[in-house]
């Protein structure tokens, strides 16, 4: 029996007509990929993309320039330096992230006691040069204007669970 | 010797002091916020409570006295209950703004709440708010704050001695403010606010600047007075943005002078960063070789007669010893490190030394001020006197004009008239010092820095005689440096060697020509008239009076920048260390003369700072001894061959210092300091209600 039957199943290649009857039952199934520059994937509200810092509705500047983020980033991928404005505000003067030496960790937006400096969905920020990953405060402040609608409904969304 | 238990270990203490210190002794800690070793014990904070048996609540430690077979226990349930009931009252009306907090990170509040607190809050209603006090340039204020320690009123009125502080209102209402809308009119306001326990009172300079946690710390001695308070440098990258006093009870006990650490952003400002030569009459900026080349040039085939030498009031001993060197080995003998021409004689340590020392102010029962306003010169000594006042029977006497010296000074004359009163013994208060177990003489620099300077030096001596200053281990002669630089100089003899000029004879040999080539080393306190046609090399750190006038100029390094050792008015040799890297092209300063003597091609004997220091040693072992002070032998002095002691003149003594807050080339280029002068020196602006 076995001889004859292992001839016959041979003869017929049957293991390769059952892959290809496999790999064809796919071309009725759903598609997993995603046609990506036109289509994206869904994201969660703690992903961790680009950094930004965010103002109040009014206009102002949310960091205070306590230095926690600084304090907190394990690569010292922060560097914060400030004085007091001419209100008498305690503001940074300078706020830079060099974003080739951040990990995307998130402590920054964990320690920030006033929801400033915030990661938001954006990862598509690749640069030619490497001096354009050199974040400054100005860059980090337009960021928080261009994002701020989606950064807003992260943090809403996240909320109950913090 | 009291026998106590504190947590079961068995202790056996001193008598009269209270239960926190005893148990700090057995090694626990007590959280405190009120309390402070060298302040009067308040006993308001409550934090500091203990369980004590058989008392029927528990007790505020730091105001209960140890007794025979008290026992104590320090982390019982109800010690901890206590400790977090007090926490959470302290919390309620502390506002929760760390993050924007300057002291947050060294915050005495921030680090019991977190040991000792309960991590949440039950207080819901509205917080109370006070507004904020204006206390002048250097101390910010956000009273709102503030827990009510009571530590800075305490400081202002027994340290400092300035009753301007003070609690009005009562309960939830109590507000600290200085009395009427004043300033903080005091040379030791920064001090409150080390002494704050929260952020109340923080630097206002430093505001919002760093945190504590970003800066790197560095042990050094502040140049700004001749005190030598220990201090330790706080820096973060190139600069150092505050100094803060280092523990040395011998010499500052914790505390230090306003000008010492608010002068440091003059660091930055008006520094030499490069060499220049004067070129058709104008500064051009060089290189090290041009400079050096220039010197050398100048120098060639000078007669050592024609070179003189002074040296600043901020230099460290390694950089004059290395100037000294030079100098002998271009046969010259003209060098001096009094550029106010002080008439001491540097060949008795006793003539020019504080004696007593500093913390043997505190065994005096009479003073005798003559020609000083220490409050100027050394707040620090100054500090130490009133320490002693307020222990009572001390006896204090000027002769010279009234200062506001934070303790009754009775004034007897102005000058050395009444000073000869007390040499032959006829003065009334001649008869006090005598009469007293450790009676003690200050002379200033007012009174020793003048033409008759060396007579005004032999008749204090004669004083010191006459009045038994001097008695087996007690030494009452003292003589108030106000140069950080000076003792050292004088120590390592950089001073006229034998048939040398000293200043005055160099300042007079320049304007006649017969000095042809100055070196300056950090020296900018001489009216650069004086200098004539003569070559005038500047070495130093700061674009001052020296500088503009030089023909060469080489950029050194500021005491923060280099390794130096600094000996106070004590003697006391101390190590500064090096925090931050010159700026520019600046080098440290022995190097640039360790090239110039290569230039010369008279190389010094040493290439490294170890080298040097095993010569300087060599030459003075003091330098050696670190932190000791060596009493001086009660030799004869007073009259000095080339000064003369001559007769005295009767020009009524005055301070030399008329701007506390601008001294030195530092603190002249300081913004906070130039503030201060506005607000403390400056005659005060009238307003419409004066009339």
């Amino acid at each position: 029996m076995s001889a004859i039957d292992r001839t016959i199943r041979s003869f017929f290649l049957k293991e390769l007509v059952k892959g290809m009857a496999l790999t064809f039952s796919y071309v009725f199934k759903e598609k997993v990929t995603i046609n990506y520059p036109y289509q994206k994937g869904p994201l969660s509200p703690r992903f961790r993309g680009e950094h930004a810092l965010r103002r109040y509705p009014n206009g102002e500047e949310r960091c205070i320039a306590c230095k926690l983020c600084e304090a907190i980033c394990p690569a010292q991928a922060i560097t914060i330096e400030a004085e007091p404005r001419d209100d008498g505000s305690r503001r940074t003067t300078r706020y830079d992230i060099d974003m080739t030496k951040c990990i995307y960790c998130g402590f920054c937006q964990e320690a920030c006691p006033v929801d400033a400096i915030v990661e938001g969905p954006n990862f598509e920020f690749a640069t030619e040069t490497r001096e354009e990953l050199f974040y400054n405060k100005d860059k980090l402040l337009q960021n928080g204007e261009r994002w701020e609608a989606e950064l807003a409904a992260n943090i809403t969304a996240d909320a109950p669970y913090r | 010797m009291p026998k106590m238990t504190i947590d079961g270990i068995e202790i056996e203490v001193p008598a009269g002091i209270n239960v926190l210190q005893a148990c700090e002794l057995a090694g626990k800690e007590i959280p405190r916020f009120c309390y402070h070793e060298r302040l009067s014990v308040a006993g308001n904070c409550r934090m500091c409570l203990v369980e004590q048996e058989k008392a029927p609540k528990p007790i505020a430690s730091c105001a209960m006295p140890v007794a025979e077979g008290m026992v104590i226990k320090t982390d019982t349930p109800l010690v901890r209950k206590a400790r977090n009931g007090v926490m959470e009252f302290l919390l309620i009306n502390h506002p929760l703004d760390c993050p924007i907090c300057d002291q947050g990170g060294e915050c005495d509040l921030q680090d019991q709440a977190m040991a000792y607190g309960r991590g949440f809050s039950r207080y819901a209603e509205e917080k109370r708010a006070v507004t904020d006090k204006e206390f002048g340039p250097l101390v910010k204020t956000v009273m709102t704050r503030c827990i009510q320690c009571t530590r800075c009123i305490r400081f202002a009125t027994e340290i400092a001695g300035t009753e301007t502080l003070g609690g009005v209102s009562r309960g939830e209402h109590l507000e600290i403010t200085t009395y009427v809308e004043k300033t903080l009119d005091s040379e030791l306001s920064g001090n409150l606010i080390d002494v704050c326990p929260v952020g109340a009172l923080t630097s206002k300079p430093y505001a919002f600047t760093a945190r504590p946690w970003e800066l790197v710390k560095t042990d050094s001695i502040d140049v700004a007075d001749a005190t030598g308070t220990n201090i330790r440098l706080d820096t973060r990258g190139r600069e150092v943005l505050r100094v803060l006093p280092r523990l040395n009870e011998d010499v500052n006990e914790e505390w230090m002078a306003d000008k010492g650490r608010f002068n440091v952003d003059g660091l930055m400002r008006q520094r030499l960063d490069r060499p220049y030569v004067r070129v058709d009459g104008k500064l051009k900026p060089a290189t090290w070789t041009e400079a050096l080349d220039a010197i050398a040039a100048k120098l060639k085939g000078l007669d050592g007669k024609k070179i003189a030498a002074i040296a600043g009031d901020l230099c460290d001993a390694e950089s004059m010893f290395a100037l000294k060197e030079v100098m002998t080995s271009l046969g010259s003998g003209n060098l001096d490190c009094r550029q106010d021409g002080a008439a001491v004689d540097p060949k008795v340590r006793a003539s020019y030394l504080f004696n007593t020392t500093i913390a043997g102010i505190e065994k005096a029962d009479a003073i005798l001020l003559i020609g000083t306003n220490p409050r100027w010169e050394a707040p620090i000594v100054n500090a130490r006197i009133r320490k002693r006042y307020l222990k009572g029977g001390l006896k204090v006497a000027a002769i010279g004009p009234k200062y506001d010296l934070t303790y009754p000074v009775d004034v007897l004359g102005a000058g050395a008239d009444t000073l000869g009163q007390f040499a032959n013994g006829s003065h009334a208060f001649a008869q006090v010092l005598k009469d007293a177990k450790a009676p003690m003489l200050i002379v200033g620099m007012g009174a020793l820095a003048r033409p008759d300077g060396a007579a005004i030096l032999a008749q204090a001596k004669a004083v010191a005689d006459a009045c038994g200053l001097i008695k087996e281990g007690w030494n009452g002669f003292n003589v108030l440096q106000t140069a950080a630089g000076r003792v050292a100089g004088l120590e390592l003899g950089f001073v006229p060697k034998q048939g040398g000029r000293d200043i005055a004879g160099i300042l007079d040999g320049t304007r006649k020509g017969e000095i042809e080539f100055v070196y300056l080393l950090g020296a900018d306190e001489i009216d650069p008239s004086h200098f004539g046609k003569a070559f005038v090399v500047y070495q130093g750190h700061h674009g001052d009076r020296g500088a503009h006038r030089a023909d060469v100029v080489l950029p050194g390094a500021a005491y923060t920048e280099k390794d130096g050792t600094y000996m106070n008015l004590e003697g006391r040799a101390q190590l500064a260390m090096l925090a931050i890297f010159p700026p520019g092209e600046a080098k440290e300063d022995w190097a640039i003369l360790r090239a110039l003597s290569e230039k010369l091609g008279k190389p010094l004997g040493y290439d490294t700072l170890d080298q040097l220091r095993t010569k300087l040693y060599q030459a003075n072992k003091r330098f050696q001894r670190l932190n000791a002070v060596e009493p001086a032998f009660w030799e004869d002095f007073g009259h000095m061959g080339s000064m003369g002691a001559g007769s005295t003149d009767a020009k009524p003594f005055a301070s030399p210092i008329a701007n506390y807050y601008m001294t030195d080339p530092i603190s002249r280029a300081s913004a906070t300091m130039a503030e201060c002068t506005e607000a403390f020196v400056s005659p005060k602006k009238k307003t419409g209600t004066h009339g």
